[in-house]
């Protein structure tokens, strides 16, 4: 039974092994500035934690086979043995730790105003709603409560009387210029939702009653999926949406195309 | 302790396998009883009602993953609906019913007296009221099923606003009101259960049993206890104001301005993250309370089966007292996504990082105390060996979670599902089927069958990886979770094949899982007759006298003069000296 179990644990290690090299399935290619740095932080997660996968069942192995004392009592414990492994994992969590902490840093730059493209994202079930400020730069009031009108072009509910808004731009698509860092307004209609853009290594919780600020920049010219990725009720798996980064003439021309209403 | 004092009651002294007792009569007197080993079997056997319901349900979901058109005997196709409602009980039934009961409640209930050389709970009426408010609780939550728009389907989280409001989706109505009611009641019965633990440990110890000399069992249970004193209050009170917001025109949780399918809801003021942070307040130390038990459960076992004193003992203690205390200030993992303010990422990823060194430090004792044993490779032995495995594998993908701009990534896709499945599902089973195989010669007076406790071990152990180790690259590819669908989302959809192959894995595994279940019906039968003590164990639960104990304060006063794992001491008799064996 020893040989078994240590056979059927080394068979584990080896399947696990196998299937993270071979990996069917893996990241989608990253499209934003970060997510060389943040696919970096993942290959190092990996090889160090998938080390300490191996090297941990290794000795499990290895303690299963080891022939029985000859006599005397078993050791009861060893401070040093103790002492030694905390001092190692400690030094190994926290340096990976610390290192997370300063990409998480990066992830969250202070707001810049100026320079960014603003775009304002409201979550409702089971839809993505994408806003931009038009040419006056500035966002109109919202109340959904009193003017929302999904089929009268006015889902968001912008505030008819506020000049601010005539000029809004409302997509159900994300349009941004390759290059240029993006801006999101995160809001929600009704429940907590969570737009997640894998390709961009992004993802943030719409949440009612907050305005979320979050930024990212995308660097390829594509389309590539968001998912909802908190549960919002029976239309969630299929709240789908696209950003289309596309160059910044195009951009320009999409703007104009659209805000002309 | 007045309880020692007590004159025995000679009619109390009894032996259960006395075919007299089987009357009609004394079986209805039993139900009610207020000894601490029928009530701790009862609690086994409400799990084990839990587990099948909560097994069922994930085998319905994995099947309408992959074959959404499949019809399913009586229950016809599964609609979106059915799906989000199996998801939301799945987790309750599994986290509060099954990982938070039979390891706690159930297992210590029964021996943490026993093991302490006391001969009941503290408070034998509360631990009794307490089973049967679990009790209610859990047929509270199976009705949920049966009424109007079915059961709740905003996951075992029930963030807000979704599950505040009715017309936020089918289940969202009456289910959700059960499901709240269901765990207020649950908190109540953990809360009562606990207070007894607590009041035992520190109270009704031996003679002789210094907090020292207590199984790493009875430490688990203990610190134990006292998460759940301090985390099922905050849940309690979470529920009582999503309760209030529901019905009562409190906006605890509701914000203004929400529009819900086209209706405008009349509440304001409130905050969604406030539930979040109430919630993780309780469900992370919730991770503890299910798995601190396994792991205590675990320590004593592999000490047992390698006849090797447990290694470093104390570093145990310290460990198990490290993650209780640390265990409260990590929830914040669970919301580096959520809009929390960036900053309290730092800390609660620092933190984090913290709660693994001493988990860390129980994997290397566990794997020190097998080293250079005589090990007996026993069914439990088996399965406390998977649990370390599965731990080892579970364990390390929580300090990648547990950065903030990893988790960004991978918060709320399959990569966490299988974290948490391996790290508290599957290894908080797997201490589950080595301590029922363990001490079921104690709980029944019969051994169960060895042969089988080993396909089982080996089906489980191959299953539980198949299933959850695939997993990881579905999430690193981007897959969310509670997806009742794969066919909304391009990306997802072009995993099917991988998700059919965890199908798979799962209907082999839960089927292997009626091994356990036949095994332990025809063992209660049938099973060979159990010796005193088959293990050969040194703690007290095996000791002749405590036997004799039976249902009822017998005279019962061990005087306890050994520690708990003292096993091939140079100069003793057998290879292992029971603790109130006299002192050398």
């Amino acid at each position: 039974m020893s040989v078994a179990l240590r056979l059927a644990l080394l068979l584990v290690v080896l399947g696990c092994v196998y299937l993270f090299l071979a990996h069917p399935y893996w990241f989608p290619a990253g499209a934003s500035s970060l997510s060389g740095l943040i696919d970096h932080q993942f290959r190092i997660a990996l090889w160090v934690f998938g080390a300490l996968f191996v090297v941990g069942h290794l000795i499990l192995v290895w303690a299963l086979s080891k022939k029985p004392h000859a006599g005397g009592m078993a050791s009861q414990g060893s401070w040093q043995l103790e002492v030694t492994w905390t001092v190692a994992v400690t030094i190994i969590f926290f340096w990976f730790n610390i290192s997370g902490d300063h990409l998480w840093s990066s992830m969250m730059p202070p707001a810049k105003h100026g320079t960014e493209i603003d775009v304002e994202v409201t979550g409702a079930q089971f839809q993505w709603y994408f806003r931009y400020p038009g040419a006056d730069g500035a966002f109109g009031k919202t109340d959904a409560q009193k003017f929302a009108r999904p089929d009268e072009g006015n889902p968001l509910g912008i505030d008819p009387s506020d000049p601010a808004g005539r000029d809004d731009i409302v997509s159900t698509a994300m349009i941004v210029p390759v290059g240029h860092a993006v801006q999101l307004h995160l809001r929600a209609q009704d429940v907590v939702h969570s737009l997640f853009i894998p390709a961009m290594r992004f993802k943030q919780d719409t949440v009612p009653g907050m305005e979320i600020i979050s930024h990212f920049t995308p660097t390829k010219i594509g389309a590539y999926e968001i998912a909802c990725a908190e549960l919002c009720g029976l239309g969630h798996y299929r709240m789908r949406a696209v950003v289309r980064v596309v160059s910044e003439a195009e951009f320009a021309a999409w703007l104009k195309q659209h805000g002309s209403f | 302790m007045p309880m020692l004092n007590q004159t025995p009651d000679p009619k109390a002294i009894r032996n259960d396998s006395d075919p007299s007792l089987r009357s009609g009569f004394q079986k209805a007197r039993n139900l009610f009883s207020t000894d601490h080993k029928i009530i701790g079997r009862q609690y086994f056997f409400l799990s084990l009602a839990a587990v099948l319901v909560g097994a069922w349900l994930s085998l319905l979901m994995r099947i309408h993953l992959v074959w959404p058109k499949a019809i399913i005997l009586f229950l016809g196709e599964i609609k979106p609906e059915n799906y989000l409602a199996q998801l939301t009980m799945h987790g309750t039934l599994m986290v509060f019913f099954v990982l938070s009961t039979v390891p706690q409640a159930g297992f210590g209930t029964f021996f943490l007296p026993l093991q302490l050389g006391a001969r009941n709970m503290a408070f034998p009426r509360l631990a009794a009221v307490g089973f049967w408010t679990a009790l209610t609780s859990f047929l509270v939550l199976m009705a949920a099923f049966f009424v109007p728009g079915g059961a709740p389907g905003a996951g075992w989280t029930q963030y807000p606003p979704l599950s505040a409001l009715a017309s936020a989706g089918p289940g969202q109505g009456l289910g959700t009101d059960l499901w709240l009611v269901s765990i207020g009641l649950f908190c109540l019965s953990s809360l009562m259960s606990a207070a007894g633990f607590v009041a035992t440990t520190v109270s009704h110890r031996a003679p002789g049993m210094t907090w020292m000399r207590m199984p790493l069992t009875c430490w688990s249970w203990f610190v134990t206890s006292i998460l759940i004193l301090l985390a099922f209050g905050i849940l309690l009170a979470a529920v009582v104001l999503l309760m209030l917001d529901r019905h009562a025109g409190t906006s605890f949780f509701l914000p203004g301005g929400l529009l819900i399918s086209g209706r405008a809801i009349a509440h304001s003021g409130g905050s969604p993250l406030l539930w979040q942070h109430l919630f993780w307040f309780f469900g992370h130390p919730e991770v503890y309370i299910a798995v601190l038990p396994a792991m205590g459960v675990t320590s004593h076992l592999l000490s047992v089966f390698a006849r090797k004193p447990v290694f470093g003992y104390k570093a145990m203690v310290g460990a198990t007292l490290a993650i209780g205390a640390l265990g409260f200030m990590v929830w914040g993992h669970h919301m580096f996504v959520s809009g929390m303010n960036p900053y309290a990422g730092f800390a609660f990823s620092t933190l984090t990082t913290a709660i693994a060194v001493p988990s860390a430090i129980k994997t290397f004792n566990w794997v020190a105390t097998l080293y250079g044993g005589r090990i007996r490779y026993a069914t439990p032995l088996l399965f406390s060996a998977g649990f370390v495995s599965l731990f080892i594998t579970g364990g390390l993908t929580g300090p990648i979670l547990a950065q903030p701009a990893l988790d960004t990534y991978l918060h709320d896709t399959y990569f966490v599902v299988a974290h948490f499945h391996l790290i508290m599902a599957m290894a908080g089973l797997f201490a589950i089927f080595s301590a029922t195989h363990f001490w079921f010669p104690r709980m029944f007076g019969r051994m169960m069958n060895e042969r089988l406790g080993r396909l089982h071990f080996w089906i489980t152990l191959f299953g539980a990886y198949a299933i959850f180790v695939p997993m990881h690259l579905l999430g690193i590819a981007g897959h969310p979770r509670r997806y009742s669908d794969l066919s909304g989302v391009q990306y997802v959809a072009a995993m099917a094949p991988l998700q059919k192959f965890i199908t798979l894995a799962a209907i082999v595994t839960i089927a292997g899982q009626l091994i356990f279940l036949a095994n332990l019906f025809w063992s209660m039968r049938r099973g060979p007759a159990a010796e005193t003590n088959p293990w050969e164990c040194g703690t007290l639960e095996w000791t002749p006298a405590s036997y004799a104990t039976k249902e009822g304060p017998g005279e019962w006063r061990p005087q306890v003069n050994h520690g708990p794992y003292e096993y091939n001491v140079p100069g003793a008799e057998n290879d292992f000296i029971m603790q109130d064996a006299p002192a050398s």
